[in-house]
């Protein structure tokens, strides 16, 4: 029989922690099927953030190191200059890269550090117990904004991949969903051209996506990616924010 | 005619459906056993439909699908 869809090698045999249809499995395997496809696995290091993806490195068969609360992008800037030759890449949710991490990502960027960034956003807290989090859509609920998200209170929702893009250091930024076939493979092929403009040594590159948390949202897996697709992508749409001259030329 | 297997990991799914959701000739249902997890998985109830477009399996978060393609001599 020929293979038509194989689970990749870069996925450990180990199940995952992660809550039925939580959208982290999908991010890891795409990242890990393209380092599969460019033979980069065994020349690849990652960093693993505090969330719910925490254990990620358990899943990853890469080699991985942990940081500590929103600091990765530190720990990896250290890694990609004492190993110029490997690819480096850090994994994190919005609590960790848009909240208490958002100094370490900010002058990643500034510097022009050449690893990529894969930002999952779901808008809440996830492994806290779905408190706010700066990506909360207005008029969302959490367990701290129990009548929905107050412009007013909290402010509007932080956009970080315009904001970074805003940066001469980063080079490359896009912004995926993982709510359909159509936009998984999509991002797939944002992930791969992130690892390409890395390997070119170009700058900072780094991929939003889109993600859901069914069990703090309160919704079905199914309803979370309708969400997603109807709410979510309204406020933050899906595209490339930025992109360098050179890899259009290329 | 082209024809796929699809083959599932029972103990690795945790009954999402996403991939029934993904589905776009309703090949996939959901078991009435449980598997140890407790949830009730992923299985084909009409593999004969499958166009082998693998949006099942690229909507899994959990790896618990793959696909292949049948050739000749094969069951």
């Amino acid at each position: 029989m020929k293979p038509i869809f194989e689970y990749t090698k870069g996925m450990t045999e180990m199940s995952t922690h992660y809550c039925p249809g939580c959208t982290h499995g999908i991010a890891h395997r795409i990242i890990m099927e393209v380092l599969d496809e460019m033979g980069e696995l065994g020349n690849t290091i990652g960093v693993a953030p505090i969330g719910c993806s925490v254990m990620a490195h358990q899943y990853m068969n890469v080699d991985m190191c942990e940081a500590a609360h929103g600091r990765a992008p530190a720990v990896a800037s250290g890694i990609r200059r004492v190993h110029p030759d490997k690819t480096v890449f850090t994994y994190q949710g919005d609590g960790d890269l848009a909240s208490i991490g958002t100094a370490e990502i900010v002058h990643a960027a500034v510097r022009g550090e050449k690893f990529t960034a894969f930002f999952i956003n779901n808008g809440i807290y996830g492994m806290t117990g779905g408190q706010m989090a700066p990506t909360t859509l207005i008029g969302q609920r959490s367990t701290t904004s129990q009548d929905g998200r107050s412009k007013e209170l909290n402010g509007m929702p932080i956009k970080m991949s315009e904001m970074l893009a805003s940066i001469d250091g980063a080079v490359y930024v896009e912004r995926v969903a993982l709510d359909s076939p159509a936009h998984v493979r999509q991002a797939k092929k944002a992930v791969r051209k992130a690892f390409e403009i890395q390997k070119k040594g170009l700058g900072f590159t780094l991929i939003e996506f889109l993600s859901t948390c069914p069990t703090n949202w309160g919704m079905t897996p199914v309803k979370a990616l309708e969400w997603v697709r109807n709410n979510v992508m309204a406020y933050y749409p899906i595209g490339v924010i930025k992109e360098p001259k050179e890899a259009e030329e290329a | 005619m082209r024809s796929f297997k699809l083959v599932f990991h029972p103990e690795r799914c945790k009954g999402c459906e996403l991939c029934r959701n993904a589905c776009p000739k309703d090949v996939i249902g959901m078991a009435k056993e449980v598997n140890l997890k407790g949830y009730h998985p992923a299985c084909a109830v009409n593999e004969s439909a499958c166009i082998g477009c693998a949006s099942c399996a690229t909507m899994c978060p959990d790896g618990a699908i793959e696909i292949y393609l049948k050739e000749e001599g094969d069951q």
